[in-house]
């Protein structure tokens, strides 16, 4: 191709520019991946500040630190940014990095709107923390701001909230468009759809899971404007309206939302454990179509976060088995990992135990769904302490853990320095041991009847309440050191080689560590089918 | 097809599934209304009743209908039925009064909203005639015996006994105010 010979002028013209306009302007999809994760990392640490706040009080039984009030706005928020604004984006830095060079394309499709995705969300993050020192205080309904909590009772700052909602929402479906985009127009040529890496494949299906929730989270809040400025009734019972329409419409989004955040953590890992097995990704088809079948499923199962709104019986049972069949996808990717390890000539470098730690502590969080999903059993444990260690354990340890796992993998790519191996254990230990104790607990006193949400609890829950809290400071410190280890990372370090780990596979690793700026000018010569 | 023309395509056909579910989320609210219509989920009872077949008393049968009130948050209304429970038979038509006063110092205006439990009994329910059809305006310390006239579906399925008919009491002035109620 001709323009092997321009492209080679080009790189001289085309590195980074110098200062801080480099960032605002960037086009380039390595400098918005690492934007999106520095993003998402501060985040993480500013909703980290509000869990401790939150595990600081619940320490002990009574009110001793803050009032009722600020918990509620600490529970919200704390919800609100590391859903939105730690996980998501992090996973789309992710993507960005990841994608062009797994599938050998120079770029993202659309950089400019890729450039507008970003910075759309600091914006979106100012707006919502603004709330903080607004009269009457943040959002205090909950992260699920069930009507008429979030209308009717509503703090006024609630009108920049929604607002932050849907610049958050654009943000994630222009970000979303990007990457089918690019999946579908700009693979290397010769790559077929099931030649892609599962990290691509996943990222795909959540992609499109995004543009077909994201619009219905707007309407759900557009909603909730309408209700509170301009008169409508859409969740008002005395207009005509029905709160528990609002819950339907939610988690109608909220929960494709769940596996929006747990898909592309499965990519990782999938890509991770065959490296450190030395064995290739048992079964990758099944993987594929486990990965298809639960988004689908995943559309047809939000009711069972509302068991207890007084559905009729049919609606339950529905409700109940649909939810249950998606652990039989969940359960072929499980069984995939654990093969794929099995008889491996296994290694437990740092993202290999964040791996192998998500596949255990992912399934304890699964099978404590298949609990909450059993109709008369939920009655008891809906609203508990048993909920926050359900989706925690699928979460913490399983989408943060396979960020983790995904940073200490591909940092060595990015910044051609490897990182600090005995720091980088020492992470995963504290980290591994902070969430147990932090989350593991949250079942005992969920199982004894300890409402979610509240300040204060009765005395019986004292104990397990105060170890719970321990652990919270353990894993919340730890993250300090993560932060220490990146840095060091950056700074220098063992150099690292191309191919970084070996018997990694996949185009990424063809390139030079650090990555170049520009990488895949022209398309890769594929090696024959071994990319999978 | 170029890439770039095939890069428009793609973020063409998306953009239109975008917008697509942002219309799919507001089809949903009159999608559920239908969906509680048909199946009467949620307890929701119809609007005004028009005979379509006429019923035979059916003497054998006794349900007993018992009637609750609830204010909602902050409706500071005196409401109560003036009955509480009724003995009634499948098919024959009925009436009672509900009592409301406002014992706030301004003029408000109040919508009742009904409720039907057990739920799949809602259907059988029908009302010719209720004061939770219309809005109520009360000038202070006003008061006022809202009617009600129904009739039991003798459809109504043989295991229910006890049918138990609820209405919440809303305070409204600021939406009527705006004339945005329905
Ligand atoms: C086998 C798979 C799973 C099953 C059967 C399942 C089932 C459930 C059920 C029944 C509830 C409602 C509990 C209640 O409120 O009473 C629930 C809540 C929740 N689940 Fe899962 N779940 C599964 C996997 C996941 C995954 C993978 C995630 C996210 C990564 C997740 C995140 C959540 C969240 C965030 C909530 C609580 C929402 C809230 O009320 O704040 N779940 N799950
Ligand atoms: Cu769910």
């Amino acid at each position: 191709m001709s323009a092997v010979i321009e492209n080679h002028h080009d790189d001289h013209h085309h590195g980074p520019d110098k200062g801080l306009m480099r960032w605002v302007l960037t086009t380039n999809h390595k400098d918005i991946g690492t934007l999106y994760l520095w993003f998402s990392f501060m985040m993480f640490l500013v909703g980290g500040c509000m869990a401790l706040v939150i595990r600081a009080e619940l320490f002990q039984p009574g009110l001793q630190l803050v009032v009722p009030e600020f918990f509620n706005q600490m529970t919200t928020m704390h919800g609100l940014i590391m859903v939105f604004g730690a996980v998501m984006p992090a996973f789309v830095g992710l993507a960005n990095w990841l994608v062009p060079m797994m599938i050998g394309a120079p770029d993202m499709a659309l950089p400019r709107m890729n450039n507008y995705s970003f910075w759309i969300l600091p914006f979106a993050f100012g707006m919502l923390l603004s709330t903080l020192f607004m009269e009457g205080g943040a959002p205090n309904f909950g992260w699920t701001f069930y009507a008429p909590l979030s209308t009717e009772y509503a703090p006024p700052s609630v009108t920049f909230f929604i607002f932050a909602v849907h610049l958050m929402g654009i943000s994630s479906i222009m970000g979303s468009i990007n990457v089918i985009v690019t999946i579908l127009n700009l693979r290397a040529p010769g790559m077929r759809l099931m030649d892609m890496p599962l990290f691509v494949w996943t990222w795909l299906i959540t992609a499109y899971l995004l543009i077909a929730v994201m619009p219905v989270l707007a309407g759900v809040v557009t909603m909730m404007l309408m209700d509170i400025h301009f008169g409508t009734a859409f969740f008002n019972a005395g207009g005509g309206g029905d709160p528990v329409l609002f819950q339907h419409v939610f988690w109608f989004f909220g929960h494709p939302e769940v596996y929006i955040m747990i898909l592309p953590a499965f990519g990782i890992v999938s890509a991770i454990i065959p490296t450190f097995a030395r064995k290739k990704l048992f079964g990758y088809d099944s993987m594929v179509y486990a990965t298809a079948s639960i988004a689908f499923l995943s559309f047809i199962v939000w009711a069972h976060h509302m068991f207890t709104v007084g559905m009729p019986i049919a609606g339950e049972l529905y409700f109940m088995y649909a939810t249950m069949l998606i652990a039989v996808p969940t359960g072929v990717k499980v069984f995939n990992w654990v093969a794929t390890m099995w008889q491996g000539s296994m290694t437990f470098e740092t993202p290999m135990l964040f791996a192998i730690a998500f596949v255990i502590l992912f399934t304890i969080g699964g099978l404590s769904g298949l609990m909450l999903a059993i109709v008369p059993a939920d009655f008891q444990y809906h609203d508990t302490y048993f909920v926050v260690a359900h989706f925690h354990y699928v979460l913490v340890p399983g989408s943060i853990f396979s960020i983790m796992a995904a940073a200490y993998y591909w940092l060595p790519k990015w910044t051609g320095n490897m990182y600090d191996e005995t720091l980088g254990k020492t992470h995963f230990w504290l980290s591994f041991v902070g969430v147990n104790v932090t989350f593991f607990p949250q079942h005992f006193i969920g199982l004894a009847g300890m409402p979610r949400r509240y300040p204060d609890y009765a005395l019986q829950f004292a104990d397990w309440n105060m170890v719970s809290s321990v652990g919270a400071f353990l894993f919340g410190f730890s993250q300090l050191l993560f932060l220490f280890i990146v840095i060091k990372c950056i700074r220098g370090g063992k150099q690292a080689t191309d191919e970084v780990w070996d018997g990694a596979e996949g185009l990424e690793w063809t390139v030079e560590s650090p990555a170049p700026y520009h990488t895949f000018s022209t398309p890769p010569a594929l090696p024959e089918r071994s990319l999978a | 097809m170029t890439i770039q023309t095939s890069k428009s395509k793609t973020t063409l056909k998306l953009f239109g599934v975008v917008l697509g579910m942002f219309v799919f989320g507001f089809a949903l609210v009159p999608l559920y209304d239908i969906y509680c219509q048909v199946t009467g989920a949620n307890g929701k009872t119809g609007g005004a009743y028009v005979a379509s077949e006429a019923f035979e008393v059916d003497e054998e049968r006794q349900v007993t209908v018992q009637f609750l009130t609830n204010n909602n948050a902050n409706m500071p209304w005196e409401f109560r039925p003036t009955v509480r429970s009724m003995q009634v038979k499948p098919g024959q038509m009925y009436d009672t009064t509900f009592f409301a006063s406002n014992i706030a110092r301004t003029t408000m205006t109040a919508q009742a909203i009904p409720s039907v439990a057990p739920f799949h009994a809602a259907e059988y329910f029908h009302k010719t005639e209720c004061f939770c059809f219309e809005q109520q305006q009360l000038a202070s310390g006003e008061v006022i015996d809202m009617p009600l006239r129904f009739i039991i579906d003798p459809h109504l399925p043989a295991s229910v006994k006890t049918l138990t008919l609820s209405y919440t009491l809303f305070d409204i002035t600021d939406i009527a105010a705006t004339g945005a109620a329905e």
